[in-house]
């Protein structure tokens, strides 16, 4: 066996002599891994898969014909609030994957080399990135299907995906810092349902808040999401305003700006002893 | 003595780690020179894998400091972990990927490039018995071919200092001599390897140098030799033919211990801890027959990890009782 060991390619010294570029390369190959876990594991794309083909039916044909008269009228409301619910509600596969790599010890062993601390968790989502691209092209696919013709055109939903894409990321660092924060993936399941329900649901992706009592549409009003649906809605339609993007831009950077560091201390203190 | 010591890999001094009432590590120092096996040696919850974890900057002290391979653990932790690995006690590799590309990744994230990091990937997984399960996904392995790949991943690119949380836990006989082999070559190609173990065997076999810890601190410290010599070496079990001999035979026992002889009253049994046992079973028999002690049987046992405990501590190796610091 020392025999074949000595034919080993690498010493101790090489080590000092390969620490360069990590940012950009620790976090492409920590994203490599994401999308090789997904192809080991197709079933970890499943959601990815059923929601937006579940939802877009469902919705469509359940609401359709009591909300606007007609699913084909509907659609034109209802399809940009389905893509951004459907995207939002599988950004939670981020904090899941993350919990489930502390408690594997993947995550100590991340810890203790030479990489930038960040590149575990960017990677992990720019990794995410291809199942909301995905799930992005079926419910947009079935809604062509379906009769739905946006009036911007490809170049509108391309900014519209784009957009959703940029939001899917930011509020991803909530369950990143969830799933480091919390103990087990169940509790990371059970929490992020609590604060999904409200976010997504008391929204305009349904229904016109013109027609909510006054208490719910002012939440309906400032809820990140309406405005999301909103800018969704008016680039796929051909008339967005800048102030409709600028807005989740802000409120994307903000996410960032709070569960960034939330995260990235939640990922510095995840010792496995932190749990007990 | 005016020799220069060689460089140290570990130095730390008054380490203190709390998880809420259990002082998991509590004023501990240790001095590990560069080069070698080193190990630290202690029964479940005596807080190695906790002193492993401060010094591979996963743990911050909450007293005292340490210096890994001359740098803080605390103020410099980059510095630090661009000359360590560690290798937990849990096998950390992704159960989803394949072997190679488990290893891959690993070389990827230390900088190398795609191919010599797959060309590395097929060396390592040749050398460890697991080239046949290569494209394997590792969920498919078993526990000791996990263990296998997981020292494989702390050697993609040889670390200066490594870290090896029972190694050899849970691995079969022929497993844990691959490891051992790999952990003896690792040391010739510079490597200073700090390794615990609950296993006084196993760090007889590796270590030139042993810190025994319990409760949180370092209680000795030497060359496996040393230990063993200071630990009574081996011992010899003798059962007496009738339990009312027992003061006589104890008495007659006594020139053969530096630590008195205590017969067990429910039993006919008397345990006798001495440096080397060749050659003194016949003249303990031929002591106790001239006392006029019948003996049944007598036994030669080596110092298992137990005995040294008791010997060092005055009382048995404590049981895990803090998971915080082993967690199942």
């Amino acid at each position: 066996m020392t025999a074949t060991i000595a034919r080993w390619t690498l010493t101790t010294h090489d080590r000092a002599d390969i620490q360069r570029a990590r940012i950009v390369r620790n976090s492409l190959t920590m994203a490599w891994r994401a999308t090789l876990r997904i192809r080991r594991e197709p079933e970890q794309a499943f959601d990815a898969i059923a929601i937006p083909v579940l939802f877009t039916l469902l919705f469509t044909y359940l609401f359709g014909g009591a909300l606007s008269g007609s699913p084909r009228a509907y659609l034109r409301f209802l399809l940009p609030g389905t893509l951004v619910l459907t995207v939002l509600l599988i950004t939670v596969t981020a904090g899941l994957s993350l919990n489930a790599d502390r408690a594997q010890g993947t995550l100590d062993r991340f810890r203790s080399m030479p990489i930038w601390p960040p590149a575990v968790i960017v990677g992990g989502l720019l990794g995410d990135m291809g199942r909301y691209v995905l799930a992005t092209g079926l419910v947009l696919g079935m809604g062509l299907l379906m009769g739905y013709r946006p009036a911007g055109g490809p170049g509108g939903v391309a900014l519209a995906v784009a957009l959703l894409l940029v939001f899917a990321f930011s509020v991803s660092w909530i369950w990143t810092a969830l799933g480091l924060a919390l103990r087990s993936a169940q509790a990371v399941t059970v929490l992020s349902f609590t604060v999904q329900l409200p976010l997504t649901f008391a929204s305009n992706v349904f229904v016109s808040p013109a027609t909510l009592p006054g208490w719910l549409r002012a939440f309906v009003d400032v809820n990140p999401v309406s405005h999301l649906v909103t800018a969704e809605r008016s680039l796929m339609a051909g008339t967005a305003t800048a102030g409709q993007a600028g807005w989740v831009l802000v409120a994307s950077a903000a996410l960032i700006a709070v569960f960034g560091p939330l995260t990235m201390y939640r990922y510095r203190a995840s010792g496995l002893a932190s749990l007990a | 003595m005016t020799t220069t010591k060689a460089p140290a890999a570990i130095a730390a001094s008054g380490l203190v780690k709390s998880f809420g009432a259990v002082r998991a590590v509590d004023g501990l120092d240790l001095w590990v020179p560069s080069g070698g096996v080193f190990a630290l040696l202690g029964p479940n919850g005596a807080g190695k894998t906790t002193t492993i974890r401060i010094f591979a900057t996963l743990a911050k002290p909450d007293a005292g400091s340490a210096r890994v391979l001359g740098h803080d653990v605390t103020k410099e932790p980059h510095a630090v972990r661009s000359g360590i690995c560690l290798t937990g006690q849990f096998a950390s590799v992704d159960p989803s990927l394949t072997g190679t590309e488990n290893l891959v990744l690993y070389g990827r994230l230390l900088g190398l490039p795609r191919r010599p990091a797959r060309t590395r990937a097929g060396e390592l997984l040749e050398v460890f018995g697991l080239a046949d399960a290569a494209g394997r996904p590792v969920r498919t392995y078993s526990g000791g071919m996990r263990r296998r790949l997981d020292v494989a991943a702390s050697l993609v690119v040889p670390p200066a200092l490594l870290f090896l949380d029972e190694p050899t836990n849970g691995l079969d006989p022929h497993s844990r001599l691959q490891v051992w082999d790999a952990v003896r070559w690792l040391v010739t190609q510079g490597t200073t390897v700090l390794l615990t173990t609950q296993y006084l065997d196993e760090a007889d076999q590796l270590a030139d140098g042993i810190a025994v810890i319990d409760g949180g601190r370092v209680i000795a410290e030497g060359t496996p030799a040393e230990l063993k010599a200071s630990m009574g070496g081996q011992r010899l079990f003798i059962t007496l033919a009738e339990a009312t001999d027992a003061p006589a035979a104890a008495a007659a026992l006594r020139p053969f211990s530096r630590t008195p002889v205590i017969p067990n009253d429910l039993s006919r049994l008397i345990e006798l801890p001495v440096t080397a046992a060749g050659g003194l079973a016949t003249e303990v028999v031929r002591a106790l027959d001239a006392a006029g002690v019948r003996v049944n049987d007598i036994a030669v046992r080596s110092a298992s990890l137990d005995d040294v405990f008791l010997s060092l501590t005055g009382h048995e190796a404590a049981e895990d009782d803090d998971k915080q610091e082993e967690p199942v």
